[in-house]
């Protein structure tokens, strides 16, 4: 499912990484520790978490990340936002919780 | 010119996961038998029994620096040390301020007592200081590094609460002094981790029980006398080596 979809339908806050939303999404990702992301992430997934370091974006970069998608409506620093922007990362935001944004993501991409 | 081994990462028993025997002065008594010059006090986002643990210390020789192991925003421990008691207070009314109303349930948390340098309980820190302070890696650097603290991240190569593992990268442009590891000897640790190359590796021991006071100790070989800045740049210019494993092993 491309990500402009999930962003529509998941009521996402588009932070940063506008032109890059026609990206395909194959799957998720939850976690608030950057080097298990490191480990796990898979190009493509989308990223769920509560971490708002610059690290996030690097390390989403390395893994081919479709996208951030920062739960639970924290702070995103602004020059976290503009160096995304500048690489071309989207990253998302909701007030929702990761638990909550997962299963509505796990759920939209496993729609029949 | 003069070696100093070191222990800078130790916990009283105002840490609430730290033994109630890290009273001041059974702390400065295991320093001795270790064989410590100088330690460091670093309880969680406290600077409350730093002061007693100097008094404690007064007359015995070893020197005792100030410190608090601050808990940022990303869950990662930062031994943050200043020049003194005072000015590690100052920076703990910052941290007060960031951190959660909450208060500590000593049922599942621990106490966390306030002593004196007899070792004498005259209080209990009410609030829950086993949490995040509500401010980013960044800026906790910045900030102590703008009061004249020096700043190393605490146990880098374990996976919880130490940067490496929840960062996964050191961040750019940072002043930390030094990585601190808590499991593996610097060799290792640059086979596992290449990200740490170039960076001064110490160890500490986050001694918090007395039997671990100076099982890990970094030997400063300093060219003035002990404050912060002569420490950093024994640390800048790796003058300093480390020592893993039982206090037998390097008597």
């Amino acid at each position: 499912m491309r990500l402009r979809e999930i962003v529509e339908r998941l009521h996402l806050q588009v932070l940063a990484g506008e032109k890059a939303l026609d990206r395909e999404v194959i799957g998720g990702y939850c976690s608030d520790l950057i080097s298990d992301f490191m480990a796990n992430g898979t190009p493509g997934c989308l990223w769920l978490t509560l971490q708002t370091h610059m690290n996030v974006v690097a390390v989403a970069l390395l893994t081919g990340a479709a996208g951030v998608v920062f739960t639970g409506g924290r702070g995103i620093p602004p020059e976290v936002c503009r160096k995304a922007e500048a690489e071309g990362l989207p990253l998302l935001q909701t007030p929702h919780s990761t638990f909550e944004m997962a299963g509505r993501l796990y759920q939209l991409l496993n729609e029949k | 010119m003069t070696f100093y081994r070191a222990d800078l990462h130790i916990h009283t028993a105002l840490s609430p996961c730290a033994g109630e025997e890290m009273t001041p002065p059974r702390i400065v008594a295991a320093a001795i038998m270790a064989g410590l010059q100088l330690i460091a006090v670093t309880d969680h986002n406290s600077a409350g029994n730093i002061a007693a643990v100097q008094e404690a210390a007064r007359g015995t020789g070893l020197i005792v620096l100030a410190g608090l192991e601050v808990q940022t925003r990303e869950d990662v421990h930062l031994v943050c040390l200043f020049n003194s008691a005072a000015e590690a207070l100052e920076w703990q009314s910052i941290v007060y301020q960031r951190l959660p109303a909450e208060e500590n349930r000593e049922e599942y948390f621990g106490c966390q007592l306030l002593l004196d340098a007899a070792g004498r309980e005259i209080g209990r820190e009410k609030r829950l200081l086993l949490t995040s302070v509500d401010m980013g890696l960044e800026e906790v650097v910045r900030e102590v590094s703008g009061r004249g603290g020096v700043c190393i991240p605490a146990h880098v190569d374990r996976p919880s609460y130490g940067l490496l593992g929840h960062l996964g990268l050191i961040p750019e442009g940072l002043p930390f002094a030094a990585m601190e590891l808590g499991l593996l000897y610097p060799d290792e640790a640059l086979k596992q981790f290449p990200t740490l190359a170039g960076w001064p590796l110490t160890v500490a021991s986050d001694a918090h029980y007395l039997k671990d006071i100076g099982r890990r100790v970094t030997i400063f070989d300093f060219v003035e006398e002990i404050n912060l800045k002569s420490l950093h740049q024994s640390l800048r210019r790796q003058q300093f080596k480390v020592v893993v494993g039982q206090r037998d092993n390097f008597r």
